[in-house]
C-alpha cells in the first residue's frame, strides 16, 4: 500500500511537471463507436488515482491517459465491463472505483440513506401516534409573557391604529 | 505601517469580541439593561475594526507591497487591478479574514436592525455571535496572520494561481461566505433560545429573514461556483461531487430544510425542537465546510492550503461549537414545549416530508464525503466515493420530494384535503404527461428516464403556476379581478412559486445537458470543419498573443448553421510564466439557453491541435433555476410580514401601492 502511495506521489509530481494533456485525446478513440461508448461509460466510474476526485474520463493527467488506454485495450481484447473493472481493481485496489462496491466495510456508506429515510419516517409515524394519543393540542402550554414583553405589548396596543375594514 | 495597522485592528476586534461574549450574558443574568446593551455597541465597533483590518489587506494587495508574505505569495505587480483585489481572498489567510469580516457584518446588522428584538434575546444572540468571532480571530492571529512581514522584501511576487485569475473569484467566495456565515445568525438565535429557555412563534419570525438572506447568498454562491467551474476548468462539467462542493451543498440542503421548518414554526408554532436542531446543524455543516476546505484534510481541486496545525485548530473550533451546541440542545430542548397539532395530510405534514427528504439527502452527501476519510483513519484502507455513488443515492431522493413539492402549497394548514389538492393539480399533471409523450415521440424512445425526469420538472413548474392561478382565480374570474388579486397576494406566495419553479427549471437543464449533450473530440488543422449538433465549426487559424501577465495561443473558429455565418469563437490556452502553469480558456457561444463550448488541447508537432467541442442543450437552465430560487427568496424577504413587529408599515405600504 505504502509503495503504491509512493509511486502515486511520483506520478503526481510528474503530472504537474509535464505539460497538461486534455482528457480523452483524439488518438485514444476506438474505431467501433459501441465499444468506445462502453469505454467512456467505464471511464466515468474509474478514478484517476493521482488526481483530486476526478474520473479518468475528466482527468488530464498522464496516468489517466494510460488507464483510458488500458480500459480500451481490455475492451478490444473482448473483456466484459465487469471483467475490465475486476482487472483494474486487482491491479490498483478498491481506490480506483468511484462507486465503492457493496462490502462489509462500505455497509454503512450504502445503507445510511435508506436507513435514514426509513428511520426518519418511522420516528415521524411514532411521534404522530403518540401525540395523537396524548390528545388535545397543548396550545395552552405557551410560555407566558415576561414583564418586559407585557409592557411592550401594552405600548404597542396603545399606538395600534384601529383595524381597517377588509376590502 | 498599513500592515501593522491592519494587524492591530484585528487584535482590537478580538478584544471587543471577548467583551461582547461575556458582558451581555452577565447583563442578562443580572437583568441589567446597560450591560446587555454593551453587546450592541461592541458588535458595531467590532465591525468597524474588522473592516479596517480587511481594508488594510486590500490596500497592501493593491499597492503590491511584497514585504508582506501574503502579498508576495499571492500577487504580482503586473496582475490586473481587479485580480489584485480579488486575490485578497484567493488564499487561505485572506479568505479567513473575509470570513470573519462577514461574521462581523452579520453581527453588526443584528445590532443595527435588531431594535425589535427583546433586549435579552439580542444580548444573548450577539454574545453567541462573539464566541464564534473570538474563536476565529484567535485562529487567524495565531495560525494564519495575513499581515506577516518578510525581513528581506523581494522585488516581485509569486502571482496568484492562474485558475483563480478570473471574475468568478470576485463573486463566488464572497457570496458563498455570506451564505455560510449568514447561518451563524440562526445558530446564535437557536443557542440564545436554548440559554433563555424560551422559544415561540415570534422567534421563528425573527430568525426567518436572516436564514433567508443566508440561503439566497448560498444558492447564488453555489450556482456561481458551478458556472465558474464549467467555463474555467475546460471539460464542460458543472458539478463534480467534489468534497469541497459537497461542503457547500450540505449547509444548503440543511438550510433549505430550516427555511421550511421555520415556516411551520412561525405559522403554527409546531416543530420548535426540530427547528432549533436544524439551526444548529446548518451552521455546524457550514463550520464543517470551512474545516474541510481550510484544513487541507481533503486533497481536492479547490483546496489550495495545507498545514496540519491549522487543521487541528479548526477541528478544535468545530468540536467546541458543534459539541457545545448539541450538548446544550440535549440538555435544554426537552424543556421546550410542543406546539400545535396537525394531521399527516396538511401543509405542515408536507413541510415535514420536505424536511425528511432534504435531511436524508444531506446525510447522504455527508456520509459520502466523510466516509473515505473515516475509513482511512480507522482501517487504513483507501476507497473513493465519487459522482457515480452520489448519482445513485442522492438523485432518487429528489423524485418523491419533487412529486410532493406542488402539493405542499395546495394543502391547508392543520388538516388538508389530498383529493382536492390533486384535482387542482390536474392541469399540471396533464402538462407533465403531454411533455413526456411529446419527448418520447421526438426522441424516438431513446432514453426512458430523461422524458420522465423532464415530465417531473414540468409538473413542478406547472404546479407552481397553478398555485398562483388558484389563488388569483385566473381563468375563472375576469382578468381585471384576477390581476387585482395577483397584486394583493403576499409576496411570500410569489416567492415560493418562483423558488419551486426554479427547482423544476434547474432539473430540466440538468436532464437535457446530461442526456443530449453532443461531444466532438478531434485533432484539427486550419480550415478543417467540425460538425456538431447541426453546427459547422471551421478552424480559421491559430495566433499567439501577449496578455498582462501571460502569453496565450488563440484559436479562431467560424460557426455556421445551415450555411449562415453565426459567430466567431476564440478559445485559448494561457501560459503564466511566473508560476509556469497554464489554463484553458474555453469559448462559449450562447444560443437561447443552449451553448456551444470549445476547449483546446495540445498542439501536435505538425501544426494540428486537439480540440473538444460540445453542444450543451438548455445548459443555461441549470443556473437559471437557482437564480429563480434566489429571486423567489428575495420576494419572500421583501414580504412586509417578515419585517418584524413594526406597527406602522402596514399603512405606509398601502399608501405606497396606491401611489403607483
Amino acid at each position: 500500500m505504502r509503495k503504491l502511495i509512493a509511486i502515486s506521489f511520483v506520478v503526481w509530481m510528474a503530472a504537474f511537471a509535464a505539460p497538461s494533456a486534455r482528457a480523452v485525446q483524439p488518438d485514444e478513440i476506438m474505431a467501433d463507436p459501441v465499444k468506445e461508448a462502453r469505454a467512456r461509460d467505464l471511464s466515468r466510474e474509474l478514478r484517476c488515482m493521482v488526481c483530486q476526485n476526478q474520473s479518468i474520463d475528466d482527468s488530464e493527467a498522464p496516468l489517466a491517459r494510460d488507464l483510458r488506454l488500458l480500459v480500451r485495450e481490455r475492451i478490444a481484447a473482448g473483456d466484459s465491463d465487469s471483467q475490465v473493472i475486476d482487472f483494474l481493481v486487482v491491479r490498483y485496489g478498491e481506490f480506483v472505483l468511484l462507486k465503492p462496491r457493496f462490502e462489509r466495510q462500505t455497509l454503512l456508506l450504502w445503507l445510511l440513506t435508506p436507513l435514514a429515510l426509513a428511520g426518519g419516517g418511522l420516528a415521524l409515524w411514532m411521534h404522530g401516534r403518540r401525540r395523537a394519543k396524548s390528545g388535545a393540542g397543548d396550545d395552552r402550554s405557551e410560555p407566558g409573557l415576561s414583564a418586559e414583553e407585557e409592557a411592550r405589548l401594552q405600548r404597542l396596543i396603545a399606538v395600534e391604529p384601529p383595524p381597517e375594514n377588509p376590502a | 505601517m498599513i500592515a501593522e495597522t491592519g494587524h492591530y485592528a484585528l487584535v482590537l476586534a478580538l478584544a471587543l469580541a471577548l467583551i461582547q461574549s461575556t458582558v451581555p450574558i452577565l447583563g442578562a443574568r443580572l437583568r441589567d439593561g446597560a450591560l446587555m446593551n454593551v453587546a450592541r455597541s461592541t458588535a458595531l465597533a467590532q465591525l468597524l475594526f474588522v473592516a479596517l483590518s480587511f481594508a488594510a489587506l486590500v490596500m497592501l494587495h493593491v499597492t503590491s507591497d511584497f514585504s508582506v508574505v501574503n502579498v508576495f505569495e499571492n500577487s504580482h505587480s503586473l496582475k490586473p487591478l481587479i485580480y489584485k483585489i480579488t486575490g485578497v481572498w484567493g488564499n487561505h489567510e485572506g479568505s479567513m479574514l473575509l470570513w470573519v469580516s462577514i461574521l462581523a457584518l452579520f453581527g453588526g446588522l443584528v445590532a443595527g436592525f435588531g431594535n425589535n428584538l427583546p433586549i435579552s434575546l439580542r444580548a444573548h444572540v450577539l454574545a453567541v455571535q462573539a464566541w464564534i468571532a473570538s474563536a476565529f480571530y484567535l485562529f487567524i492571529l495565531i495560525t494564519s496572520n495575513p499581515f506577516l512581514r518578510i525581513a528581506d522584501p523581494p522585488i516581485e511576487g509569486r502571482d496568484l494561481n492562474p485558475v483563480l485569475q478570473d471574475i468568478g473569484l470576485a463573486v463566488h467566495p464572497p457570496m458563498l461566505y455570506l451564505g455560510y456565515v449568514g447561518f451563524s445568525i440562526s445558530f446564535s438565535f437557536a443557542i440564545a433560545a436554548l440559554i433563555e429557555g424560551r422559544i415561540d412563534a415570534a422567534w421563528a419570525r425573527w430568525v426567518r429573514p436572516w436564514t433567508l438572506v443566508a440561503w439566497i447568498f448560498l444558492t447564488l454562491g453555489i450556482a456561481m461556483g458551478s458556472y465558474w467551474a464549467y467555463y474555467e476548468l475546460g471539460w464542460g462539467g458543472w458539478w463534480f461531487w467534489d468534497p469541497v462542493e459537497n461542503a457547500s451543498l450540505m449547509p444548503w440542503l440543511a438550510g433549505t430544510a430550516l427555511l421550511h421548518s421555520a415556516l411551520v414554526m412561525e405559522k403554527r408554532n409546531a416543530l420548535k425542537v426540530w427547528t432549533i436542531l436544524l439551526s444548529i446543524l446548518t451552521f455546524s455543516l457550514s463550520l464543517l465546510g470551512t474545516f474541510l476546505v481550510r484544513s487541507g484534510v481533503l486533497t481536492s481541486v479547490h483546496a489550495f492550503a495545507t498545514d496540519p496545525t491549522r487543521g487541528v485548530f479548526i477541528l478544535l473550533i468545530l468540536c467546541i461549537f458543534i459539541g457545545g451546541g448539541l450538548t446544550l440542545y440535549a440538555w435544554r430542548a426537552s424543556a421546550l414545549k410542543q406546539g400545535g397539532l396537525f394531521a399527516p395530510i396538511s401543509r405542515e405534514g408536507a413541510l415535514v416530508l420536505n424536511n425528511l427528504f432534504l435531511t436524508t439527502a444531506c446525510a447522504t452527501v455527508f456520509i459520502g464525503t466523510l466516509y473515505p476519510l473515516a475509513l482511512e483513519v480507522v482501517t487504513g484502507d483507501k476507497i473513493s466515493v465519487g459522482a457515480p455513488f452520489f448519482n445513485l443515492t442522492f438523485a432518487p431522493l429528489f423524485v418523491p420530494l419533487m412529486i410532493a413539492v406542488p402539493f405542499g402549497p395546495m394543502l391547508a394548514w392543520k388538516r388538508g384535503d389530498l383529493v382536492a389538492a390533486a384535482q387542482r393539480l390536474l392541469a399540471a399533471g396533464v402538462a407533465a404527461l403531454v411533455a413526456i409523450a411529446m419527448l418520447w415521440a421526438w426522441t424516438g424512445g431513446g432514453s426512458t428516464l430523461a422524458p420522465l425526469a423532464i415530465g417531473l420538472a414540468v409538473f413542478v413548474i406547472a404546479g407552481a403556476l397553478s398555485d398562483l392561478a388558484e389563488r388569483t382565480g385566473a381563468f375563472r374570474t375576469p382578468f381585471a379581478i384576477a390581476a387585482r388579486r395577483a397584486r394583493g397576494l403576499p409576496r411570500s406566495t410569489w416567492g415560493s412559486a418562483f423558488a419551486h419553479a426554479g427547482v423544476g427549471v434547474a432539473l430540466i437543464g440538468i436532464v437535457c445537458e446530461t442526456t443530449w449533450n453532443s461531444e466532438h473530440i478531434a485533432t484539427m488543422r486550419p480550415d478543417d470543419v467540425a460538425k456538431v449538433a447541426g453546427y459547422d465549426l471551421k478552424l480559421d487559424g491559430l495566433t499567439q498573443a501577449q496578455g498582462p501577465n501571460f502569453r496565450e495561443m488563440v484559436a479562431q473558429f467560424t460557426v455556421t448553421l445551415d450555411g449562415r455565418r453565426l459567430a466567431v469563437m476564440t478559445p485559448s490556452k494561457r501560459n503564466f510564466t511566473t508560476r509556469g502553469s497554464s489554463t484553458t480558456e474555453a469559448a462559449l457561444l450562447t444560443r437561447g439557453a443552449s451553448q456551444l463550448y470549445i476547449s483546446l488541447g495540445e498542439l501536435t508537432g505538425d501544426g494540428a491541435i486537439a480540440v473538444r467541442i460540445y453542444h450543451k442543450p438548455l445548459v443555461l437552465l441549470i443556473w437559471l433555476g437557482p437564480i429563480l430560487m434566489a429571486f423567489g427568496g428575495l420576494l419572500s424577504l421583501s414580504d412586509r410580514r417578515l419585517r418584524v413587529g413594526a406597527p406602522k408599515p402596514a399603512k405606509a405600504m398601502r399608501g405606497l401601492q396606491a401611489a403607483e
